[in-house]
Parts: structure tokens; sequence; C-alpha cells
């Protein structure tokens, strides 16, 4: 019984696994980039390294280490990286019960939330799925993630622009699979989702990054609840 | 360089504390359902609103037609139910061939 059991269990992480591992695969090369990118601009190795540890959010490092290597400043390096950095929050409760209430789990766990990992939590069926995929997405991502910005940082811009791979547009994708069940299950999280999207995009020339989809929360506003629907929309 | 570890300690300390008001409310605060359903259904418009940014802009302009054009290729074959593995690589080959061909 209990072998069967394991084989079950073991199917489904290797399923889990595989799905990550293209992840994995495209979040290493832009880690690559990443290092690369940091050390070519003038910063010491252990900048980018240290940083993809301790911060380990792709986007807010992209563009602290963008503001800095521009001159911008350290505190608007900080306040740049920062407000991308915010809906990670909206992502910790929305994780919150898979991560359940162990002390090492929530701490360790927290700093594994990223937009990729919380897509891939979410997209599985149930909560023990829920919960293996968290962290085999996660631990998997942390390490991918730090490989390659080290081996960028040392490697430098061997790797030349890897805008020719395409990986710009794999990420956007990885989100519309991983959304595309909750949007196609639910009405109400569509609307508001649609909304959102089209606030983000109207204010994205305006506002500073980080904003645009912060922005689109106030799509929420069509989440109603289910009985109060039909009234509250006449 | 002090003030470059000061950025990084910063970002690190502010991002964590962001990353962590979740998983620590969670089971001390009794959340309202109402407010658990806001927040998965956030988690969602946020997913959504980053790879609606994601694929059509890059530091605030239009990204160009090759990104969307790889992203539409991937979600197409998404909608169709394709594996992970075959969105994922077609929405990158689709661009990087229209990068070859010219296609900023």
């Amino acid at each position: 019984m209990r072998s069967v059991q394991r084989t079950i269990g073991s199917a489904a992480d290797r399923s889990l696994v595989r799905d990550s591992s293209l992840v994995w695969l495209a979040s290493g090369v832009v880690g690559v980039s990443f290092g690369a990118v940091s050390v070519a601009g003038g910063l010491p190795v252990w900048v980018p390294v240290l940083m993809s540890l301790v911060v380990y959010a792709g986007s807010a490092q992209f563009s602290a280490v963008g503001v800095l290597l521009a001159g911008g400043g350290p505190l608007a390096a900080v306040a740049t990286g920062l407000l991308l950095n915010t809906r990670t929050a909206a992502f910790g409760l929305a994780v919150a019960e898979t991560l359940g209430t162990g002390r090492a789990s929530r701490f360790l766990g927290a700093h594994l939330v990223t937009d990729e990992t919380v897509a891939f939590a979410l997209a599985q069926p149930d909560p023990v799925r829920r919960r293996r995929a968290f962290w085999i997405s996660g631990l998997g991502l942390f390490a991918v993630w730090n490989a390659g910005v080290l081996a960028g940082a040392l490697a430098g811009s061997a790797l030349g622009d890897t805008a020719r791979y395409g990986l710009d547009a794999a990420f956007p994708a990885v989100l519309v699979a991983l959304v595309l069940p909750a949007l196609r299950a639910d009405a109400r999280v569509r609307r508001c989702a649609l909304l959102g999207a089209a606030l983000a995009l109207a204010v994205t020339p305006a506002v500073p990054a980080g904003v645009p989809v912060l922005l689109a929360l106030a799509g929420l506003f069509l989440h109603r609840r289910p009985a109060a629907a039909p009234g509250a929309a006449a | 360089m002090n003030a470059t570890v000061a950025v990084i300690l910063a970002l690190a300390v502010g991002t964590y504390a962001f990353r962590l008001v979740g998983p620590v409310l969670h089971g001390r605060v009794t959340v309202p359902p109402r407010v658990q359903e806001l927040a998965s259904a956030g988690a969602v418009v946020l997913l959504v609103a980053l790879l609606a940014t994601g694929a059509l802009t890059e530091s605030g302009g239009f990204a160009g037609w090759a990104r969307p054009a790889g992203v539409l290729a991937g979600a197409a074959l998404a909608w169709r139910r394709a594996p992970f593995a075959v969105v994922v690589l077609a929405a990158a080959v689709t661009t990087a061939v229209l990068r070859l061909a010219g296609v900023s």
C-alpha cells in the first residue's frame, strides 16, 4: 500500500518537476544575463550574486541595478525595486494557506514567493499538490536563478544579447498557461483580470515601473459577491 | 561600495517584509472568507496584468512586434490545452525566429 502511494506521489512530483524545469531553464538564462549585465556595467561580481541571494526578485534586481548603473542614486534604486516588489505582499497572502503555519515553512517559504512559483502553485487543483508545486518550483527556481547569476557574473557578456533567444516572450507565455485554468473557471475573476490588465496597459507610459501592475488591482471592484451580482450590476 | 551594500540590504529587508505579511498573518488573525476570495482573485489579476504589460511593453513604451507575437503563439497553444513545455518553447522560438528575420 505504502509503495503504491509512493509511486503515485513520485509520478505527480515528476510531472511537477517536468513542468517547472522549463521555467527554471528560462530563468537560469535570464539570471546569466542579469549577472553579465551587472558586471559589464562596472559592478563587482559579488553585487549581483549577493543581491540575487537576499533580494531574489528578477524584475526588481534588474531595475535596481539599472538605476544604479544609470547614476540614479541609491535611494531611487531602492524605491524602484521596492515598488516593483509590493506585489509580493499580495502573492504572500494568496499562498499563505499553502505554506501552512509551521515556523520554518513560513519563514523559508516567504523568501521563495515569486510570480512564477505563485502562479505555478495556484494552478494546481488540490491543496496537497499546490504545496508540492510551491516547494518544487520555489526551491528549484532559487537554485537555478542564483547559479545562473553567478555564472553570468563570472563569464561576463559571453552569451551575447539574450533577446536573441526570445526568452522575453517565454515569461508572459508561462503566465498565460498558468492563469488560463483560473480564467476559464471563473467569469468574475476573468472580468476583474481583463479590466486590471487594461488599466495597467493604459497607465504604463505615464507612471514609474511597478505602479501599473498595482493599479490593476482596481479591477477587483468588479468582483462582487455571487448572490449580489445581478442586483449590483443593475 | 557602502552605498551599494545599503541598497542591497534595504531591498532585501523590504522585499522579505512584503513577502512575509501573508504567511505571518495566516493562522493568527481569522481572515474572513470574502477577503481570502479577494486575495486569490487579486493574485490572478496581478498575474494577468504582469503578463499583459510584460508581453506588450518595455521601459514604458511598446515592446515591438516580435515579443507579443511569440506570446500570442504560446497563448493560442495554451488555449488548445497543449502541454506546458510546448507553450513555452513555441513562444520563445516564435519570437527568436521573428527577430532572426529582422522583426524587432
